[in-house]
């Protein structure tokens, strides 16, 4: 327990530090960000309750807040993804359920059914975020692009995570 | 009672969901304000001085770039002196008639370090390294060689935060420098070279080329900071105000040093305008 609870402060601070030390600078073209900080709430631990994922979420998501000058924008999207994981985890659960005491990762499961839980996720994290940030609906497919182009950006990136992190951990 | 408890028990993740969401929105509301929060934001000196070091990274790569604009602005700098000296010999004889120190000394520059920056969303910021102990208070003009850059929002110690003129909520009063008529620019959130300059009426005819610099009626700014350039306008029938796109003097993308503008005669000013019209609503 005390274990895993350290890991996942480690985790904490490394994805928070990687989102605003590197990849608040990295954005392709104007159109592509990458908020991989969203990885955090989307690999914890299968049975992770989802009070404590919120609680995490809003937290982590204040932290990037403070330095995007955007109080609040990113704690309500991370927020929402980790209401929904969960529920989004049983919708798909394959076929001969999940291993007890796994992760949600391309280890576990495979990569097919790892794009299937992340992207839609991210995709409407991004896309609350975006929104919200626009301040409405006024510039749609200008903020749409945007949308896709991040999508794309922080999925890449979270699946290429997988295959260079994960190694090291099993 | 109890079945109430039971209730809120058994759906307490909607619950908490519904209230950190809550929360979300009131943080939301409160920053868009113009002094939204003070403290959870990049002139907190924790977030500054990480953001301060990625910045240094990225600063040294840019030296050669940021030396050669330094000793172009000191030669133009250099220029004007002697310009103005010659001037002023000039006008020594009407000299006792018009030196007037509080007039001639009306802006003090406080040059600040550029820490973090942004051009790619739609609510763009900038953090510098000056704040409270410099002098530096929110309402203040920045500008970066005469060319308009933002206004102050929030100030800790050491840090301020600037809103950038690349942010959607963000309207300046402008004119057209040839003809004189006023207009507002405010930009639209899509390419950081050009902002809208907005409320030309239609019988003023703008010309591409002609200078947008910010006008006398500007709260925040000196008057005939450059602002930039008319590079498009359009005019429909039903139209009542030119479209026009200026094109940007500052390129953004680019900012290492800005001054913030300290006008000795605002506060002045401002009390002889309350005293007469009232306190602003």
């Amino acid at each position: 327990m005390t274990r895993e609870f350290l890991a996942s402060v480690i985790g904490f601070l490394v994805y928070a530090l990687l989102q605003v030390m590197l990849f608040q600078e990295l954005v392709l073209f104007r159109y592509a960000f990458c908020f991989v900080y969203v990885a955090y709430i989307l690999l914890l631990p299968m049975e992770t309750n989802s009070l404590p994922l919120m609680i995490l979420a809003f937290i982590l998501g204040l932290f990037v807040d403070m330095f995007y000058n955007s109080l609040g924008i990113h704690a309500s999207s991370l927020v929402v993804v980790a209401y929904l994981r969960n529920y989004w985890l049983g919708v798909i659960t394959p076929q001969g359920g999940y291993d007890t005491g796994s992760a949600p990762t391309v280890a576990a499961n495979g990569l097919q059914w790892f794009m299937v839980y992340t992207i839609p996720l991210i995709f409407l994290h991004h896309a609350i975020l975006f929104f919200t940030e626009a301040g409405g609906f006024g510039l749609f497919w200008f903020t749409m692009l945007k949308i896709m182009a991040s999508t794309v950006f922080t999925s890449a990136m979270i699946i290429l995570f997988q295959y260079f992190g994960g190694g090291s951990r099993r | 009672m109890q079945r109430l408890l039971h209730f809120l028990y058994e759906y307490r993740a909607f619950f908490t969901f519904l209230i950190l969401q809550l929360l979300c929105v009131w943080m939301i509301v409160q920053n868009n304000q113009y002094q939204g929060a003070q403290f959870f934001n990049t002139s907190n000196r924790v977030a500054a001085s990480v953001s301060g070091t990625t910045q240094d990274v990225k600063n040294y790569f840019a030296l050669r770039r940021i030396n050669d604009e330094l000793s172009e602005e000191n030669k133009w700098l250099r220029q004007k002196l002697e310009q103005r000296e010659q001037a002023i010999q000039y006008l020594t004889l009407k000299q006792d008639s018009v030196f007037d120190t509080d007039i001639v000394e009306r802006f003090e520059f406080v040059n600040a370090k550029v820490v973090n920056n942004s051009t790619a969303r739609f609510k763009n910021f900038i953090t510098i390294n000056r704040g409270s102990e410099e002098g530096v208070e929110p309402g203040m003009a920045v500008m970066n060689d005469n060319r308009a850059v933002g206004k102050v929002k929030t100030v800790s110690d050491h840090y301020s935060v600037i809103i950038s003129l690349l942010n959607i909520d963000e309207q300046s009063s402008v004119l057209i420098k040839r003809t004189g008529h006023f207009g507002t620019v405010q930009w639209d959130g899509t390419d950081p070279r050009f902002i809208d300059l907005k409320y030309i009426p239609r019988h003023v005819v703008p010309l591409v080329g002609d200078s947008i610099v910010t006008s006398d009626f500007n709260a925040v700014f000196p008057p005939n900071v450059f602002v930039g350039i008319i590079r498009q306008t359009r005019l429909s029938e039903s139209d009542q105000f030119h479209e026009i796109d200026v094109e940007l003097a500052q390129d953004f993308g680019k900012l290492a040093y800005v001054q913030v503008v300290k006008s000795r005669l605002k506060k002045e000013k401002d009390s002889l305008e309350n005293i007469t019209i009232g306190e602003p609503k």
